[in-house]
């Protein structure tokens, strides 16, 4: 140690070392200095206020540049002329990475199987066996239900579970908090984060044709989940096609009435219930036949909309926490709440 | 290899989209153009899963007529895993658009690398 010079630390080495530890080095005191140096040509809120004053932006303008004004000093030091050559590098570089990626990808593709042949080795004894068993023991006559709905069922679970998890962060991400008086706080509704105060409300045209609409989109939603063990569709598809519907009601009637039946209380029975069904069900389900006992679950007539044992109350509750999630997703980056 | 690219035409265009979404994800400092990236990415992947269950001449698995032959249906697996795939990238589609949002609303821009120097200068002494 003592044989270090007393320049070690300028040197680069030290510098990369230094770098390596604390994420930090003189690249950032360059930037720090630069920045915190007042530009001589650097535009103020004034003369912006000026510009809005005779020309009068629109709202979205004015927000870009007002974000152009927030981070000029910043944007000024990236116009530098050693940053520019390392950007360029950087741009060259990534090019370079992103072709090689394709070639090898490519390369991989022309010693694949030729597309839609009966002999490639994904097409093996599994997919026979689903085939051939799978109406006779799961009762659905969609393969693919039977084959995530009860074959596969936890992994199934896990994707609901994953949607319902997403669901929870945004909600912890984007909700705008109440305050003591139960209103939702003046500061974060100012800086933008409720966007629907901008848009036009009671839109004729939207009401029309959402009142037409949404009956049927949701009629049209509770079709394809009650029919995925009989057909093209299922859980996350008429969850799908459900929360769209819920969307388009929010969209033209607003807040306040589509409050009064969706709320965080119902988001959270409606998900709770759903996803401990689901995982109840299938514990019984799979405990049975693991243990080579009858479930009595009764299997019905193949085709039948009564049939095919769990599967239809299973996609009920799959579709039910889809379309809870992708109406709160809505919701929230919208408003910042229900 | 052109001929053989020619035959295997979804999975080329897969591999294709998958490489334009990375190199996105490495060229954009947008974070939405990311994000935009990144579910190209993710598409492709459907494109290339959906691809290796076709079989030719073979219909869709739903039992018709009570055909329960193997010979007659295609892979049903692919459909399963795109199906798990759409989940998985709606989910962290929604949670990368919160966390940009709240990104913005405290930093006011969307580059990545402004917001990864305004933070590093907030934590300086």
């Amino acid at each position: 140690m003592s044989k270090r010079r007393s320049d070690w630390a300028q040197r680069p080495q030290a510098r990369f070392l230094r770098w390596m530890r604390e994420g930090y080095g003189a690249l950032d005191d360059e930037i720090i200095s630069a920045v915190a140096q007042p530009a001589a040509q650097r535009p103020d809120a004034e003369a912006l206020e000026e510009h809005d004053r005779l020309i009068g932006t629109h709202r979205h303008e004015r927000e870009m540049a007002l974000d152009r004004l927030a981070n000029y000093d910043l944007q000024r030091w990236a116009n530098t002329r050693g940053r520019k050559a390392l950007t360029r590098l950087y741009v060259l570089l990534a090019l370079l990475l992103g072709a090689s990626l394709i070639y090898f990808l490519l390369d991989t593709v022309a010693y694949m199987p030729r597309f839609g042949q009966v002999a490639v080795p994904t097409n093996n004894e599994v997919i026979a066996r689903y085939i051939e068993k799978g109406l006779e023991e799961t009762g659905a006559i969609n393969i693919v239900a039977g084959m995530i709905l009860d074959y596969r069922a936890f992994d199934t679970l896990g994707e609901s579970t994953v949607l319902f998890v997403a669901a929870c962060a945004v909600l912890i991400l984007l909700r705008i908090d109440l305050d003591d008086q139960g209103q939702p706080m003046q500061q974060l509704i100012a800086e933008g984060s409720d966007d629907r105060h901008y848009e036009p409300k009671n839109d004729r045209i939207l009401q029309g044709s959402a009142m037409v609409l949404t009956p049927i989109i949701l009629l049209f939603g509770i079709y394809v989940l009650f029919n995925g063990h009989l057909g093209p569709g299922g859980g996350f598809s008429g969850g799908a096609i459900l929360s769209s519907g819920l969307i388009l009601y929010l969209n033209a009637f607003g807040f306040q009435k589509a409050g009064r039946f969706f709320t965080y209380k119902i988001f959270m029975w409606v998900s709770f219930f759903s996803l401990g069904f689901y995982g109840v069900a299938k514990a019984y389900s799979f405990y049975m036949g693991a243990n080579g006992l009858n479930s009595g679950i009764p299997l019905g007539t193949p085709g039948a909309i009564l049939s095919s044992g769990l599967i239809m109350p299973l996609n009920i509750a799959v579709g039910l926490v889809v379309a809870c999630t992708m109406y709160i997703f809505y919701a929230l980056f919208r408003k910042g709440g229900l | 290899m052109w001929q053989a690219l020619y035959e295997n035409l979804e999975q080329t265009v897969a591999a294709i989209l998958f490489g334009i979404g990375f190199t996105i994800l490495l060229l954009q400092r947008n974070m939405i153009r990311k994000i935009i990236g990144l579910n190209i990415m993710s598409t492709a992947t459907y494109l290339f899963l959906a691809s290796m269950g076709f079989i030719e001449g073979r219909k869709a698995p739903i039992v018709m007529d009570g055909v329960t032959d193997a010979a007659a249906y295609i892979n049903p697996i692919p459909a399963g895993l795109v199906l798990t795939g759409i989940v998985v990238s709606v989910s962290f589609t929604g949670i990368m658009l919160a966390l940009t949002v709240r990104l913005y609303r405290r930093y006011r821009t969307l580059d990545i690398d402004q917001i990864a120097l305004l933070a590093k200068g907030e934590d300086l002494p």
